[in-house]
């Protein structure tokens, strides 16, 4: 009987079902995927078009310009938008609002996922009595409704800060306070997240070799676990865009929010209650420019979330 | 004389995934006599769960497709029926326990419950009388304290205890067939003996026929009347257990034989393993699906899936070479 | 199981003083409630400022105003008529024994002001909650059971841009809808501001009708939110190995589901809501603005804007208060249900 020595590997005619790929790799092609997430994905680039773009097309004067004579005129195609209580156009004032709605958002995300990293990492590392604190902090944070926290921050900062100018553009220095308010009363939730990932990651051996060999801590948490986690922090952010420019959108039309005369969509919102019956197009369009914005951001935010899966290695 | 109870005859079963359509089950085809025990040997993902559970139509329906064959048990195609008459055989005349009891018991009702509930669904039994062959059951089985444990919670067993919970709760009616989806996996060697021994009682008692699925070849010597290999979705050898012992004759039944650490070889002769790795089930073999794996291969068996060719009473192989002489047929 | 619970209750005790040390240092940098109190002439003087400031305590350093506020002043003399000069003991008990204060703006007792307006708005947060569970249940249950149909798809899209939408949005749209548009087009339609109409005074019927549209609003993003969650979750426990087993046993469909399924569901269903329900006051707040009904979250906005701290303050507690209990009523209801934690 001839038997080939159990040592030689015969000639395989199938392949390894799945190459070997980064994670940026695998993630983007199951993204691909999920049509919903790609829709988001255009749907946001479009409105990003819309609000820088459309600043080429209207300036910001023009935005701010009032005649009253023209006040809350309906879509038309001088002011395809309508005007609003004082004459403004509406579209322009989209555009502008979009800007800082989106800007408002994106930088408030900022704050709050180095503050989240920050305190999660440190926490979940660190264990013991640096843990106990930090996270009684983050829980008693938690037990308040944000919107309370939100509204008696606003109220605290309020007016405290100047207008600020850059270039030939005037903000109302609410912008400031609401970016550094919503990025301090949303942190806690990645710094859980990130916690627990730390929690699981320190106990691996790669880390017990780092420090066996003097890596110094920093180092540790920065460069060998952090990057582990990425995955988890880059949806929580991405969904936390959305939240935030719904908070701006709720302290705003709450009257507390961004003021006058710069524009957001929520303050938009918050003049148009009266004229309900009226001119709907005055809550119409920035509400659902908000609406499109936050679904967008929600759709990607679902698809990262299953594309970025590290369970899973399909495609 | 020996009644047929099932014959099946080639199921075909597969997954429409995102990926692809997955060939899990490539048409086969069987029989299971009563009382008789019936091993189905094979590495993980060769099919044999997905067969078993196609029998009892338990496989999720959007992506799993049992799109040909029948299994006819007594005079009745089990593959035809609505999901209504489904249930009245599955707990009933046909049962089943699962590889792992940990996840298989659900963890928020009393096993009590879990026992009497196919006893009141099936044989219409009150509350008490139910309650009463439940203690029976768990008798049974070897459950010490069955009145007390009645009301406990699957966490509150050891897995052991839980198997055997499990197997009271698949034989509560008195099944004809049960099928055994690798109950000993899961457990330590020593539990594993106690329950092979458990099942091997209750079956004389029931009269049941066992189909038990393992890919533990040392417990099909003990256990089983006959033996079928599967091999990527098809069956590529079936005999009575002495047959396949004493004469195996498809090359994967003797590389699995050949792989088993046995206690009379030398200590410094290597563990055989079979090369290669099993196929993927996304794309349908052309020829032999062991082919690339195996040492008896020719051209043939690159161009041409083998069907099963009979060598004797009840004993076949599907190969196209004769393995003590490793030439063609 | 009792220890759990005391430790529970301390832990949020521990919490609730931090909490509210917080606040309270956020509170008395708001500005200057002595500015928006109302009485014209009278507080123009500036040494009517200050006798106003020595009489409400205002000018002691912020840890004593914190201590009168937690634990009262009966226990020292205070300045009564701001004369400068203490002299008899104060009138307030401090929040731990139950009082809130005296609203700065409208010189009532703040617990008699909460408690006027939260019955109204408890009835908007119950009425909103019940019809949420409700409907939450039976779409997330019925769209994990028709997974991969069209209609899951449908469901799904339709629940993921429900709870995207600001809940502003909602309201001004189902008003638009609802009250504007059905006026126009001669169709019943529903009211818009306040809890009755008052000609017609508060009768059940009048609050009833006021009440669809706030509760509307609030409900549509929970639910959507919730049906998600139920869905994820009831999918999640229908692919677990002991649903197998059930079927494998013959068990009809309904007992499978309604069973054996949803009793595992139900576990994390209900912490779910149970952590979830006070923060339905945050909505509240919102709605309450739109749809000018009188409750809590109506009041907070008010005095907030004039800085009456005693009032904010005292709305925050509660809030804090009602989230710590329901914690710790969610954590006990859990360990109940779960027979792997109440049997260890």
């Amino acid at each position: 009987m001839t038997a080939s020595s159990s040592l030689s590997v015969p000639q395989l005619t199938d392949d390894l079902s799945t190459p070997p790929l980064t994670l940026g790799q695998l993630g983007w092609l199951r993204f691909r995927r999920h049509k919903m997430a790609l829709f988001g994905g255009v749907t946001l680039i479009l409105l990003l078009i819309f609000s820088i773009g459309g600043a080429f097309k209207y300036a910001e004067k023009y935005a701010n310009f009032n005649d009253t004579a023209q006040r809350l005129k309906p879509p038309s195609v001088e002011h395809p938008f309508g005007t609003d209580s004082i004459g403004r156009d509406i579209l322009a004032r989209t555009i502008y609002g979009g800007q800082i709605s989106l800007f408002i958002g994106f930088m408030a995300v900022l704050i709050e996922t180095i503050l989240g990293i920050l305190v999660g990492a440190v926490a979940g590392y660190y264990g013991g009595a640096v843990d106990a604190i930090l996270m009684r902090i983050t829980e008693a944070l938690l037990n308040i409704p944000t919107i309370f926290l939100l509204l008696v921050m606003a109220k605290f900062f309020g007016g405290k800060i100047p207008e600020i100018h850059i270039g030939a553009r005037a903000f109302s220095g609410s912008v400031v306070v609401i970016v550094v308010i919503i990025g301090a009363t949303s942190w806690m939730y990645l710094a859980r997240i990130v916690r627990a990932e730390f929690l699981s990651w320190k106990e691996r051996e790669f880390v017990l070799a780092a420090r066996a060999t003097g890596t110094s801590n920093l180092e540790i948490i920065f460069l060998h676990i952090l990057p582990n986690t990425i995955a988890p922090i880059i949806v929580s952010s991405t969904l936390s865009v959305a939240n935030a420019i719904l908070a701006e959108s709720y302290i705003s039309f709450l009257g507390m929010g961004v003021q006058e005369p710069t524009a957001t969509w929520g303050n938009m919102l918050d003049k148009s209650a009266k004229y309900l019956d009226t001119a709907p197009w005055l809550w119409f369009f920035p509400g659902m420019l908000i609406l499109l914005t936050t679904l967008s951001i929600n759709f990607v935010g679902d698809g990262l979330r299953d594309a970025l899966d590290p369970r899973s290695r399909a495609i | 004389m020996t009644t047929t109870l099932l014959q099946v005859s080639d199921l075909r079963t597969r997954f429409h995934t995102p990926e692809g359509t997955v060939h899990a089950v490539n048409g086969i085809s069987f029989h299971i006599n009563e009382g008789e025990t019936v091993a189905v040997v094979g590495e993980s993902g060769c099919g044999k769960s997905v067969s078993m559970m196609s029998l009892l139509k338990l496989i999720p329906s959007p992506p799993g497709d049992i799109y040909a064959g029948t299994a006819v048990y007594r005079n009745h195609d089990l593959l035809k029926n609505s999901e209504q008459e489904m249930e009245d055989i599955r707990g009933k005349e046909i049962s089943m326990i699962f590889q792992d009891p940990m996840t298989s018991l659900n963890p928020v009702l009393t096993i009590g419950r879990q026992i009497t509930e196919a006893l009141r669904e099936h044989l219409g039994l009150s509350p008490e009388s139910a309650e009463q062959r439940a203690i029976e059951l768990l008798e049974q089985v070897g459950i010490p304290d069955p009145a007390r444990r009645l009301f406990d919670y699957p966490h509150q067993f050891s897995g052991g205890m839980r198997q055997r919970v499990m197997i009271a709760m698949a034989l509560s009616c008195a099944p004809s067939l049960l099928i055994a989806d690798e109950p000993t996996t899961a457990l330590d060697v020593t539990i594993q003996a106690q329950i092979v021994e458990l099942v091997a009682r209750l079956r004389e008692v029931l009269h049941m026929a066992i189909i038990w699925i393992t890919h533990d070849l040392g417990v099909v010597a003990g256990m089983a009347d006959r033996v079928i290999v599967m091999y990527a979705g098809y069956i590529v050898e079936e005999a009575n257990v002495e047959d396949l012992y004493d004469a195996p004759s498809h090359p994967y039944t003797l590389a699995l034989l050949a792989a088993l650490p046995r206690v009379d070889r030398r200590r410094d002769q290597r563990l055989k393993s079979i090369p290669g790795t099993p196929p993927n089930l996304l794309v349908e073999p052309r020829g032999c699906p062991f082919a690339p794996r195996c040492e008896f291969v020719i051209e043939k068996c690159r161009q041409e899936n083998p069907a099963l060719i009979q060598l004797g009473k009840n004993h076949a192989t599907a190969c196209w070479v004769d393995v003590k002489t490793g030439a063609p047929r | 199981m009792f220890q759990f619970v005391i430790r529970r209750l301390l832990q949020g005790v521990v919490l609730l003083l931090i909490l509210s040390i917080a606040l309270f240092l956020l509170m008395m940098n708001l500005g200057d409630p002595i500015a928006t109190m109302g009485s014209g002439r009278a507080l123009t003087r500036p040494e009517d400022r200050a006798r106003l400031t020595r009489q409400l305590g205002l000018d002691k350093p912020i840890a004593v105003q914190y201590l009168y506020w937690l634990a009262g002043n009966d226990w020292t003399k205070v300045d009564s008529d701001g004369d400068g000069v203490p002299d008899k003991n104060g009138t307030r008990v401090g929040i731990v024994r139950g009082d809130f204060g005296t609203s700065l703006v409208t010189r009532k007792p703040v617990s008699e002001m909460i408690g006027e307006r939260i019955p109204n708005t408890l009835i908007l947060m119950v009425a909103s909650e019940i019809i949420t569970i409700v409907f939450a249940l039976v779409i997330g249950i019925y769209s994990a059971l028709r997974q991969y149909s069209v209609l899951d798809n449908f469901l799904t899209t339709l629940l993921f841009i429900g709870y995207s939408m600001p809940v502003f949005f909602v309201s001004l749209m189902s008003m638009y809808i609802f009250a504007v548009l059905f006026k126009k087009w001669g169709l019943p339609y529903l009211p818009t501001v306040g809890m009755f109409d008052p000609q017609i005074g508060k009768t059940l019927t009048q609050v009833l009708w006021h009440m669809v549209l706030p509760v509307t609003s609030l409900s549509v993003i929970y639910f959507a939110a919730y049906s998600r969650y139920i869905r994820s979750t009831m999918l999640e426990v229908m692919s677990q190995d002991y649903i197998r087993t059930a079927r494998s046993k013959g068990l009809p469909r309904r007992q499978v589901v309604y069973v054996h399924a949803l009793k595992n569901a139900a576990l994390p269903i209900v912490t779910v809501i149970g952590l979830d329900l006070p923060f339905l006051l945050g909505g509240a707040v919102v709605t309450e603005r739109i749809f000018a009904w009188p409750g809590m979250g109506r009041l907070f906005l008010d005095h907030l804007s004039r800085a009456d701290v005693s009032v904010v303050m005292g709305i925050l507690m509660l809030v804090a208060v009602a989230v710590v209990i329901f914690q710790i009523i969610t954590d006990i209801f859990y360990a109940w249900l779960d027979p792997r934690i109440r049997y260890n």
